[in-house]
């Protein structure tokens, strides 16, 4: 190789390390087209797209978190409308029970007092059929006694009968005697 | 065509022939014959090949980014793709939010460097371009013109000759040594080395290559240099998928460097 080197050095004075001045101009000349048409035109163009398609992705992104924030404050109305109309229809329920229960002890004393004003117009009524029940029978009583006395006397003691008031005492003694004997039982 | 073409065609010189050595390449693979010329300016093959590239790299971002859709067709997403890569994997990484300005420049930058050096495996082109030390030399300089101009235009001459060659945190006494070197380092160094990292990679690259595939032709004979010969060519299939590596990193590494400069340029005076 040194060989080679030395046999070419004699043949033509070459260094590799010198710099020939035509390849120099070509060389930046050719550096310089290609910076040219890129730096100008073509890597500008591309940077527009490229932060155009950032953009793109970021507005999307931003599309998607006010669409998710809306949502958000959607469901946060709809629970807080949802938690309002729960406890709407549990104060309704409350207030229908109470109403409910009014009403009933309302229904229940009126009940009370109409049985109580039935039991005491039954009371009166038997009261009075008892008086007059007494009465019919004291009467009854007295004239069949007193016919069946006057045939077994064979005259007649219905005039006398009824002005002396036998009847009557007799009736009144019998139910003092009763009285007795229901006070003694008692 | 280059020389190496013409040492294959010309090769009826085989191993063991008599009085035949190997054909060994040399300066002359990087030598080539003006295509034309006009006084004492001429056009050759590196040249030629250098437009190529930039129509290739034009007409690539052309058809990817003129028309650019919101959502990307195969080829815009490609291009979205490189063009992404450089200018957050390099260019904002390394100089950050204030970056943004340089990231035309770089872009285009990586994607020239990276094709100049791709053609080395195309065939017919065969030659990195970056292997004749013109190319990255012009660029390490439009890159040391603009952190030269970015350096003083941000901190003033004192402020910027300060920012270039005195380091912050460092003992009194050591800036004797210290500020020549950084001076040295930062102004004459860097776009030197700059340069020649990336010549050098791919003259390296591109003899290795070229010295396997004129072995394997040479060792081709009717003997037991058929055997070193196929050796020989499994090795440049080998250098030439190493070399596509190579390739993309020196790309990589020039424009690295590039934003790491104009991040220096950009720091805050200290």
């Amino acid at each position: 190789m040194s060989m080679a080197i030395a046999q070419l050095a004699a043949e033509e004075k070459m260094n590799p390390l010198l710099p020939a001045w035509p390849e120099i101009i070509i060389g930046l000349l050719c550096f310089f087209i290609v910076f040219g048409l890129l730096g100008k035109k073509l890597l500008p163009s591309i940077e527009k797209v490229l932060s155009e398609r950032r953009d793109a992705i970021e507005g999307g992104m931003e599309r998607a978190e006010a669409a998710q924030a809306e949502a958000q404050a959607l469901l946060e109305q709809y629970r807080a409308e949802l938690a309002e109309a729960r406890h709407e229809a549990a104060r309704i329920v409350e207030q229908a029970r109470e109403q409910g229960a009014a009403q009933l002890t309302e229904m229940r004393e009126e009940g009370q007092r109409q049985r109580e004003a039935i039991v005491a117009a039954g009371h009166a009524q038997i009261e009075a059929d008892k008086k007059q029940a007494t009465a019919a029978l004291r009467q009854d009583v007295g004239s069949l006694a007193t016919q069946l006395a006057s045939r077994i006397v064979g005259e007649s003691l219905e005039e006398h009968t009824r002005q002396s008031g036998v009847i009557d005492r007799f009736l009144d003694e019998l139910e003092a005697k009763a009285a007795v004997a229901q006070g003694a039982a008692k | 065509m280059s020389a190496e073409l013409t040492s294959l065609a010309s090769g009826s010189c085989h191993f063991g022939d008599a009085g035949c050595g190997f054909p060994a390449p040399g300066l002359n693979e990087f030598d080539f014959k003006p295509i034309f010329s006009i006084g004492s300016f001429y056009f050759n093959k590196p040249m030629l090949l250098s437009m190529i590239v930039a129509v290739l790299v034009v007409v690539f971002f052309w058809a990817a980014f003129a028309k650019p859709r919101l959502v990307p067709g195969k080829l815009q997403l490609v291009g979205e793709i490189g063009y992404d890569f450089v200018k957050r994997s390099i260019v904002l990484e390394t100089i950050g939010k204030k970056g943004e300005k340089y990231v035309p420049m770089l872009v285009s930058m990586f994607f020239f460097v990276w094709l100049l050096n791709i053609m080395s495996i195309i065939p017919f082109a065969q030659f990195p371009v970056t292997a004749a030390i013109a190319f990255p030399a012009g660029l390490a300089a439009v890159v040391w013109v603009t952190y030269m101009t970015l350096t003083f235009k941000k901190h003033g001459f004192v402020g910027g000759l300060k920012n270039l060659c005195w380091p912050s945190g460092i003992p009194g006494w050591v800036m004797f040594i210290l500020v020549p070197i950084e001076f040295f380092s930062n102004i004459f160094v860097r776009p030197f080395t700059l340069a020649v990292r990336a010549f050098a990679n791919m003259f390296a690259g591109h003899l290795l290559i070229v010295m396997f595939s004129i072995a394997s032709w040479y060792l081709l004979s009717p003997s037991l240099g058929a055997l070193y010969g196929s050796a020989s060519f499994v090795v440049a299939v080998g250098l030439t998928a190493f070399e596509l590596l190579v390739q993309f990193l020196q790309a990589y590494i020039f424009v690295m460097l590039a934003s790491s400069y104009i991040a220096g340029a950009l720091e805050e005076a200290h």
